[in-house]
């Protein structure tokens, strides 16, 4: 972790304390699991970065996550045609919460120069987005700063936004159901 | 084995189906001939059965639109390929806009399926007998066929192409 020094602490004789909120936030932001969701050159860039050259491990993100059941960052990286949208949708309506989007380059973020019938014009038309990252494609220095950017998002993030009414109801305006904010409560 | 020439394949051509070929042309060295809609269908079928020619391979099927000649807007492109002879040979057939349709050579070709269905979803060109003409390539709840040329090609809904950014 090595970060401790972003929390505010009170330091006693033997003992730290601060808040519960602020040390699981800590802890989740040094250990994203990302889903790369990588359909084009985009997704070239991003194995790049996960490489040992940039090395996205050295970010708490040894392990890319396949399956969407055990990650907590959707990393979109490429065209996304409208049909497969329905698939993306699915994939975000299956991982847990919490959950982060990180949209990469040109295309996922806006459809990019593929302003056409059949490309979807932005992924956030179909699930939120938390950060956005421009380029065509990003280089991996990019990436990694939006992947910083998301893990900013996560230190700051109040324990009780995912239940919370104004979360409902951005969910709702992509016809996402919150699923295990109710039980949870 | 020796490879055909294109030549020896339009007499090849003329003395088995005389008649039924409306033009033929040799367009990027490959032989194009036109057929009527209602005869390709049989026309294939002569071609791959005959033991000299043997097209046993179909390589594509595509559609072209064009809106400027009535009565023949659409066309079906056939391209075929003779192993046994080392030659391929395009083949088209003429279609009016309304209500265009061909005959399927699934029972022909296994792998006309999928590419009459692109066909399908592209020009809305339908092939009779075919066993699932569905889309295959766009959403399923399009509703209409993309390539027509009275379609734009932009998506319609797109808000962040301000004329004022891209000089237009």
């Amino acid at each position: 972790m090595g970060k401790i020094e972003d929390l505010e602490v009170i330091n006693g004789e033997g003992y730290q304390l601060t808040t519960l909120d602020k040390a699981v936030a800590l802890a989740r932001a040094n250990s994203v699991w990302p889903l790369p969701f990588a359909t084009s050159c985009c997704g070239i860039e991003f194995m790049a970065t996960m490489g040992s050259m940039y090395d996205l491990s050295r970010f708490g993100m040894e392990r890319m996550s396949f399956t969407p059941r055990q990650s907590d960052l959707l990393i979109v990286a490429g065209t996304i045609s409208k049909k497969l949208g329905p698939v993306l949708q699915k994939v975000y309506e299956q991982m847990a919460e919490p959950k982060w989007v990180l949209s990469v380059g040109a295309c996922a973020s806006s459809g990019g120069i593929f302003d056409t019938y059949s490309v979807l014009q932005g992924i956030d038309r179909i699930i939120p987005v938390d950060v956005y990252v421009p380029g065509c494609p990003p280089r991996p220095e990019q990436i990694i700063d939006g992947v910083m950017n998301i893990h900013r998002l996560v230190k700051h993030e109040p324990m009780r936004r995912r239940y919370s009414e104004e979360y409902r109801h951005l969910l709702s305006e992509y016809k996402i159901e919150v699923t295990n904010a109710e039980n949870d409560k | 084995m020796q490879k055909m020439t294109n030549s020896a394949l339009a007499e090849a051509l003329n003395s088995l189906l005389g008649e039924r070929i409306v033009t033929s042309e040799e367009l990027y060295d490959t032989l194009v001939v036109e057929v009527s809609s209602a005869d390709a269908f049989s026309v294939i079928e002569t071609l791959k059965l005959d033991p000299k020619l043997s097209f046993n391979f179909l390589t594509l099927i595509g559609g072209v639109h064009y809106p400027e000649n009535p009565g023949r807007e659409l066309c079906v492109v056939y391209h075929l390929h003779s192993w046994k002879n080392a030659i391929r040979l395009r083949i088209k057939a003429y279609l009016p806009a309304e209500n265009p349709s061909i005959q399927s050579l699934t029972s022909l070709y296994e792998t006309a399926n999928w590419m009459e269905r692109e066909t399908f979803d592209f020009f809305g060109i339908k092939f009779e007998n075919h066993p699932n003409l569905t889309r295959i390539l766009n959403m399923d709840d399009m509703d209409y066929h993309p390539m027509l040329k009275e379609h734009p090609l932009e998506d319609g809904t797109r808000e962040d192409k301000d004329d004022r950014f891209f000089g237009r």
